[in-house]
């Protein structure tokens, strides 16, 4: 009975998000002057209208995601203010692709492994500098991933357009990975890749880590109270935060590197429609809780398929999605501070500021689990 | 020769709306609040100075731009400060949300086919003797409206923050708002005031790329100036005159590709769009004493603080 409760408690928050979304979503397309049935309709039709829809659109768009999310609430949870999941992203993409047309087509499945590695350890590195930035030099991460977010999306330009371009030139994009190099599809007749094979299995890994590890112990301790952390619990909190910070990238990393080896097959600017900003409310809506981000990434994902067929078939604007996912966001934080009134049953995370600030002011709980 | 003229012209230009947003920015951090939501209400100013601009002629749009502006700064901070949430992540909502919504009203507004509509503009007002100066005559003495109020806020708000009483209890709160508490300070006020100066100048911004700049709306038009300008606050150092300096940088910065351009160099360009970013990153590492961020800035001051 008591998991039962627990377990509605839990789920109570997102569908409150969620619902409230869609009636704001659906007030907007009524005021605008849409077909409201006809435009959800749609929505419903391009997110889940067939296995085929399912699998090519809604969990090949929920896998970049899934990691970036993944990302997001890894940090998150370790108190990190990580907001430069989509560069991260970005550096794993462009590694993957500079490994993928680099090396040799023989190399097979080996080669695509390769790729993903070097996605793993580029997001993990871009993360790294701000992991520094905040650890040595006390800059602030929210302002140092923002900086980072726009150097790679202008480095990528450059690579497109320099070292890694096609070979005739005249596209600012790089040359096709080749057939053998990329993410095998897993169901025939679709577009699903293994990638999100590796995205569930990260999932699994994140969750089992978090909980039942000390490491994850050690950096969910940091997150929640840093000070109590440091001096109760005799934890290293600037090394564990470095570590979160680094892992957080090369798992948005490996969004990238699988995004760019399973779905895109080349490297361009636009790579990301800004999955590093919807993984805030992918994470969010999971309570950062990495088995529940899958959900919320399927979530989102069915969202941002829909929307494309949305604009097909309904012609609604598809930037109705990014007002769908700010109003997730926003209900989430208002259902937090109600939660709050109503006795603190909620608290999503309090320590979400850096160990050296304000740290008697804000009250902590550790078990999100 | 004139190629000179036109790149300062175009820096200046560039770094206008830059200077608004990041002076409005330079004020809400100062209290501690950062709002990564900036993104959002220049788009949305964006959107409203166009919408207005072809009823109420383009002067009266800039001022709607900014009221647009002050409404998204609003929802911030009924979120990030009133119910004390996370301030990254309510900005990030607020991005999304005003990238989201104008997108979608701009074609409910105007149609698929809405792309080459296009509003009246601010025309450049020079002012005798000094906008025939050469090089720098156009460039500082020929410009619209919106770059001479941006040039007047930079000594204005340098006042209110260093020489008024609302600017002390600012910058209090944005290094201690516990202390500024007791010392009868409402942070929660102050930082709402701040925050609203904020948004009417994230509008403000919005309406001058649109009403004195393109001339026209796009989807997604505000192209990352929400940040540039939080970064230009960083590298400003959280002065207005840093700030002024530093948006002028980004203002060259991103006209060197016109220069290029105009000279036909193969340059990379992107090298230079990203390096004002790089030499941000590199003066925060080497900021010291009071060249450093607000020491309370982003801290959830409101946090469990619900009567």
């Amino acid at each position: 009975m008591q998991t039962v409760a627990r377990l509605l408690r839990m789920l109570l928050e997102p569908i409150l998000a969620i619902s409230l979304s869609l009636i704001a979503v659906t007030l907007l397309l009524a005021v605008s002057g849409y077909s409201v049935t006809a435009a959800l309709s749609a929505l419903w039709h391009g997110a889940f209208g067939s296995w085929s829809v399912i699998a090519s659109g809604t969990l090949v768009r929920a896998t970049p995601l899934l990691f970036a999310g993944l990302a997001v609430a890894v940090a998150f949870r370790a108190g990190i203010l990580n907001i430069g999941a989509e560069g991260q992203l970005l550096a794993g993409a462009a590694a993957a692709t500079a490994v993928s047309v680099t090396i040799s087509p023989a190399f097979g499945i080996a080669g695509t492994c390769l790729a993903l590695l070097a996605g793993i350890a580029a997001g993990g590195m871009w993360a790294g500098i701000a992991a520094v930035l905040r650890q040595q030099f006390g800059v602030l991460e929210v302002i140092s991933t923002i900086m980072l977010n726009v150097i790679m999306l202008h480095l990528t330009g450059l690579l497109v357009r320099g070292p890694l371009q096609e070979s005739t030139a005249t596209f600012p994009q790089s040359a096709l990975i080749d057939e053998a190099l990329r993410l095998p599809r897993i169901f025939p007749g679709t577009r699903l890749h293994a990638g999100v094979v590796l995205g569930f299995l990260s999932a699994a890994i994140l969750a089992w880590f978090l909980r039942s590890t000390a490491g994850g112990f050690r950096l969910r301790m940091t997150g929640a109270n840093p000070r109590a952390a440091a001096s109760a619990g005799g934890i290293d909190v600037a090394r564990v935060a470095t570590s979160a910070f680094i892992v957080s990238g090369a798992i948005a990393g490996l969004g990238g590197a699988v995004e760019v080896t399973g779905v895109t097959y080349a490297l361009y600017e636009n790579l990301s429609p800004g999955y590093g900003y919807t993984a805030i409310a992918v994470a969010l809506l999971a309570r950062l809780n990495p088995v529940a981000a899958i959900g919320s990434a399927v979530v989102f994902g069915a969202l941002e398929a829909g929307a494309a067929a949305m604009q097909r078939d309904a012609q609604v604007p598809a930037g109705m999605v990014s007002v769908a996912e700010a109003c997730v966001i926003l209900v989430l934080l208002a259902t937090e501070w109600i939660g709050a009134r109503a006795g603190g049953w909620s608290t999503l995370f309090r320590g979400g500021t850096p160990p050296t600030k304000n740290p008697g002011d804000l009250p902590a709980t550790g078990d999100l689990a | 020769m004139s190629t000179v003229a036109d790149f300062l012209d175009a820096s200046v230009r560039s770094a206008t709306p830059l200077l608004l947003a990041a002076l409005g920015e330079t004020v809400s951090e100062r209290s501690g609040v950062i709002n990564v939501g900036l993104e959002g209400t220049i788009i949305v100013g964006c959107l409203a100075g166009l919408a207005t601009a072809t009823i109420v002629g383009p002067t009266a749009a800039l001022a709607a731009a900014a009221v647009a502006g002050l409404i998204f700064a609003i929802i911030f901070a009924i979120i990030a400060i009133w119910i004390g949430a996370d301030q990254i992540i309510a900005g990030t909502a607020i991005t999304m949300l005003g990238l989201g919504l104008t997108g979608t009203l701009y074609r409910v507004l105007y149609g698929d086919a809405g792309a080459a509509l296009s509003s009246p503009t601010l025309a450049p007002i020079g002012i005798p003797m000094l906008q025939d100066v050469p090089l720098v005559g156009r460039a500082l003495f020929r410009q619209p409206l919106p770059t001479y109020l941006a040039v007047a806020l930079v000594p204005s708000v340098w006042w209110w923050l260093n020489r008024t009483h609302s600017g002390l209890a600012m910058r209090a709160t944005g290094e201690n708002p516990a202390a500024a508490r007791s010392s009868g300070i409402s942070p929660r006020r102050v930082q709402t005031i701040a925050s609203l100066f904020g948004g009417l100048c994230g509008g403000l911004a919005g309406g001058t790329l649109v009403l004195a700049q393109v001339g026209t709306f796009a989807e997604g038009m505000s192209a990352g100036r929400g940040f540039i300008a939080i970064a230009i606050v960083a590298l400003g150092r959280w002065s207005p005159l840093g700030a002024a300096m530093a948006a002028l940088f980004f203002g060259m910065a991103s006209a060197l590709q016109f220069l290029f351009q105009a000279l036909d160099l193969k340059l990379p360009y992107q090298i230079f769009l990203a390096f004002p970013y790089l030499l941000t990153l590199v003066a925060l590492a080497f900021a010291k004493g009071r060249y450093r961020a607000p020491a309370a800035l982003g801290a959830r001051v409101h946090a469990g603080d619900i009567s």
